[in-house]
């Protein structure tokens, strides 16, 4: 029932964003009318090695208020997951409501090779392959293939950036047209910059509530209706890297039948083409009107933006029916799908 | 001004992994200069071998060798290299398919522009010139030129060439991982360091509860509200409690023993780590007063080690009641 977020390309503050936390929190608060006292469960998603401190995550708790002790948790990865933590915290019956938020200061370090850590340790880090990188392989892949072309990834760039318009809290944003896109020099073959998410610092969080307790806070709630996550193998090598199999599997799981919108987390152009395969989303489904990760892309809040983004649409009554998915791990390697709904 | 101070930081640590027993095979393989894949359950060869099967999960058993020449299936421009990558100019990333492989091994390939890289051209391994059982044994991959296109691949030292303790099994890896970051402080820890380097010690009050933080917090713990309110702090304080220091250590700077303290400023609602010197180590106790021993004024920063250290005050003992809620 609320959602707050900050983005830009440079935070000029700690990396455990507490400062950039307490205004969040507070936006939070103000659009539900919830106190921290309120909320029973807190889950935070993050990882120590974007900015280069220790326990961040424990430095961050100031943000949140923890004397006395709260109910709290904390996941390595994208806050969606830290939201699917809190749904099925919900779901158990020992709480009725949460607050989840994530945070990332991406421009500490060199991001593209920070992330060479969540590879295999054993055949693939020590080569410090950058994200950059891999996803040039899986672009090439299906280019080669003739799954997708330069014309339908630019295609994507050229909605992202056209949508990044009306978005206040997008780094990046100004279409123009595929020709003209494509008349822009390569940088990493075959991608180029416009491909590539910008390196973007940030937070954000999502306030959640069970039943009746939600329309306390607002009218019109985005119901969740399916959540689900799964993982592919790590190894690229012994998989189709044009395809996604666990965004398929997690889209089924959560059920896709009617949605009218879907806020996709896809940092390069063409892994949207493969999420729109794999989750079956045809013509008529709106994709990404926030402009999406191509136009900001903050490490461990990107999905759970994706998924504030879509609620939205059901809140302002734009879409009944809504998507927010989440990707983590190298090209598309771990994928999280959260259907919500508006209900009469 | 920045409105933050920073400061360059690097973190590293050499990893050490056991290997087990099919990576331990392959790198193994690396380091004998032959490259093994392993063979899955649907009959597909991956390389490296999975270490457990992705059908029946079933740790992998079946080892074969594959080629030192290959295909390459996928490749991607690498313009900016970034440390520890397999070069450090301008390179390919290719997925390779080896001969007698199905799946693909990810690598660099050395060649000079996006122009000398194509999909399904002919590549073959570059050996390190010293390998030790690890993926950075290829060096990496090259062109396979093109009048040798049926010729083997580059010949490499046998392990009967190497001698003897060379044929034992590969059992660990080691991997050095290095990050650097500009580190920057929060505004509050900030404006505390700033101090610092002025001789002032400031601290952050919260708006709602009052407390004094020092060093500062950018939220209240407590109540999870902006610390608005700077505060200016006195140099004398508190020993909330402490430890004597026997052990010695890597990096340590005072010679066993010594004490190291919480430190209650007066007006601060936390208490602080500093050394306590200029007496014995087991004359140190609980509420005794202490005050800052500065470092001359030249040699002040923006840090912490401006303190030299807290000595006693020689004033009595604070009572317990003073500073119990603070342990």
């Amino acid at each position: 029932m609320g959602f707050a977020q900050r983005q830009m390309p440079e935070f000029d503050g700690s990396p455990t964003c507490v400062e950039l936390l307490v205004p969040i929190l507070a936006e939070c608060y103000e659009q539900t009318g919830f106190t921290r006292k309120d909320i029973g469960f807190w889950c935070s998603g993050s990882s120590d090695y974007l900015a280069g401190r220790s326990f961040s995550f424990v430095s961050a708790v100031d943000a949140i208020g923890v004397l006395p002790p709260v109910n709290e948790s904390h996941v390595e990865m994208d806050a969606a997951w830290a939201l699917y933590e809190a749904w099925i915290k919900i779901q158990t019956g020992e709480v009725d409501t949460a607050l989840v938020y994530g945070f990332g200061k991406s421009s500490a370090g060199v991001l593209r090779r920070t992330l060479a850590l969540q590879l295999d340790p054993y055949t693939m880090t020590p080569l410090w392959p950058d994200t950059v990188s891999l996803a040039g392989l899986q672009a090439r892949a299906g280019i080669d293939a003739g799954v997708w072309d330069e014309q339908a990834m630019a295609g994507v760039v050229n909605r992202s950036l056209t949508d990044a318009e009306k978005n206040e809290y997008a780094i990046r944003k100004g279409g123009s047209s595929v020709d003209e896109l494509l008349a822009r020099p390569m940088y990493a073959d075959p991608l180029r910059k416009h491909d590539c998410a910008p390196v973007t610092d940030g937070a954000a969080a999502i306030v959640l509530a069970a039943g009746e307790r939600a329309y306390d806070a607002t009218e019109r709630p985005a119901w969740i209706s399916g959540f689900a996550h799964s993982a592919d193998a790590l190894q690229l090598g012994g998989r189709d890297l044009t395809r996604s199999p666990s965004a398929a599997r997690a889209g089924e799981a959560a059920g896709l039948d009617g949605v009218e919108l879907a806020e996709l987390h896809a940092p390069f152009s063409h892994q949207e083409l493969i999420l729109r395969r794999e989750l079956d989303l045809g013509d008529d489904v709106r994709i990404n009107p926030s402009g999406g990760a191509l136009v900001s892309n903050p490490m461990f809040t990107s999905g759970l933006n994706r998924i504030g983004e879509a609620a939205r649409r059901v809140w302002d009554g734009s879409a009944s029916r809504v998507l927010g998915h989440a990707t983590s791990g190298p090209a598309l390697q771990q994928n999280l799908v959260c259907t919500m709904e508006g209900r009469v | 001004m920045a409105r933050t101070l920073q400061a360059p930081v690097t973190v590293a640590f050499d990893y050490t992994r056991s290997t087990g027993p099919v990576l331990g095979r392959f790198f193994t393989g690396l380091r004998d200069g032959v490259i093994v894949g392993g063979r899955t359950s649907s009959g597909r060869v991956l390389v490296p071998p999975p270490e457990f099967d992705p059908d029946t999960h079933e740790q992998t058993t079946d080892f074969v060798e594959v080629s030192t020449v290959g295909t390459v299936t996928a490749w991607s421009w690498c313009p900016e290299p970034v440390a520890g990558q397999p070069l450090d100019r301008p390179f390919a990333w290719v997925q390779v398919k080896l001969d007698g492989a199905d799946g693909t091994l990810l690598h660099a390939l050395d060649v000079p522009s996006p122009d000398d890289v194509e999909t399904g051209m002919r590549v073959q391994v570059r050996w390190a010139g010293e390998r030790v059982g690890a993926i950075t044994d290829i060096s990496c991959f090259e062109a396979v030129p093109v009048v040798e296109q049926r010729a083997p691949a580059s010949v490499v030292e046998t392990p009967e060439d190497a001698q003897g303790a060379a044929t034992d099994p590969v059992t660990g890896i080691i991997t050095p991982v290095e990050l650097d970051y500009l580190y920057a402080a929060s505004p509050e820890e900030s404006a505390f360091y700033r101090g610092l380097e002025e001789g002032r010690i400031i601290g952050q009050r919260c708006p709602v509860c009052h407390k004094v933080y020092v060093p500062p917090r950018s939220a209240c713990p407590v109540d999870g509200v902006a610390t608005t309110d700077e505060v200016e702090l006195g140099h004398t304080g508190t020993v909330t409690t402490f430890c004597i220091v026997n052990v010695p250590f890597l990096g340590q700077k005072i010679t066993p023993p010594y004490v190291s303290a919480y430190v209650l400023l007066d007006g601060a609602d936390i208490a602080f780590l500093h050394l306590i010197l200029d007496i014995p180590a087991e004359e140190v106790r609980m509420g005794m007063r202490v005050e800052a021993v500065w470092k001359p004024r030249e040699e002040w920063g923006t840090t912490i080690e401006n303190i030299s250290h807290f000595r006693p005050t020689g004033e009595p003992d604070a009572d317990f009641e003073t500073y119990k809620v603070h342990l």
